[in-house]
């Protein structure tokens, strides 16, 4: 059996798709039987929905040392 | 600089690692478009740069930059609205009444307004999720974007960051776990 800690911490792999299927399983059947993992279980793949949903953005690395660039020789 | 009255000063050296995110992508939500959304950012930081005299510390940082973005968003359409030629404009006025003419020019959704239910919703989910992530540790605000915003592979954060994946896991684990009670609130329907 898991404890709670490592239940969080596959949980958060799994979010990545980076949970082997042993880890799923363990997660699974921890889940069953504890009420305070199980709600951070659904918390935590709600939060990758929604940054799913935001569909955010960034500059790349590229862009953003140009932008400094530009900014450092402004000022 | 005026000191002591002010309680917020600007630091343009650290405005592309604290802002650029932010700021790019309230743009790409407004010009839907990632060359001059960057663009507009990068003009942002230089028309901040020389109006910084004019910062008078009672806004934050970011709001003061956000403003001056919103302008040169502004700009931009005025821009753009005055190549696509005048005689549009000029059709449009002498004939009111013409309800055959398609004039999609005008009656085209006022590209500043967010007023779609899912385009609004989600425009202020993301500005939710940027400003809770501004508020992690930089390491953790870091490798959180990287991993779960980029999409970069464990072992490419890694090496950027100089760390092991045990670490890696961590960070995001004390990210994820911070931006769940940051957004909380709001977001989370339980």
């Amino acid at each position: 059996m898991i404890t709670c800690e490592e239940a969080a911490h596959i949980c958060t792999r799994k979010q990545y798709s980076e949970a082997s299927w042993k880890e799923r399983l363990q997660l699974y059947l921890h889940i069953l039987i504890c009420k305070a993992c199980a709600s951070f279980s659904r918390k935590n793949t709600q939060l990758t929905k929604l940054c799913d949903k935001a569909q955010l953005q960034t500059l790349s690395k590229k862009e953003k040392e140009h932008i400094k660039k530009k900014i450092q020789e402004q000022s | 600089m005026p000191s002591g009255t002010t309680t917020h000063q600007l630091q343009p050296d650290t405005w592309v690692d604290a802002h650029a995110d932010y700021l790019y992508n309230y743009a790409v939500s407004r010009v839907s478009d990632s060359e001059i959304a960057h663009d507009l950012v990068q003009e942002t930081f230089l028309a901040g740069l020389g109006s910084a005299k004019n910062f008078k510390g009672t806004a934050s940082e970011r709001t003061w930059l956000v403003a001056i973005l919103k302008r040169k968003v502004i700009d931009h359409y005025r821009k753009i609205n005055s190549k696509k030629g005048k005689a549009e404009v000029r059709m449009h006025y002498s004939s009111q009444e013409d309800s055959e003419g398609n004039w999609l020019e005008e009656r085209a959704a006022d590209p500043l307004s967010t007023k779609e239910h899912g385009v609004l919703e989600n425009e202020e989910l993301g500005q939710a999720i940027q400003e809770c992530i501004a508020k992690l540790p930089a390491k953790q605000a870091k490798v959180f974007t990287l991993k779960t915003i980029e999409g970069q592979s464990t072992e490419d954060v890694c090496n950027e960051l100089g760390i092991n994946p045990s670490n890696l896991w961590v960070l995001i684990h004390r990210a994820r776990t911070s931006l769940m009670a940051c957004l909380d609130k709001n977001w989370f329907g339980e």
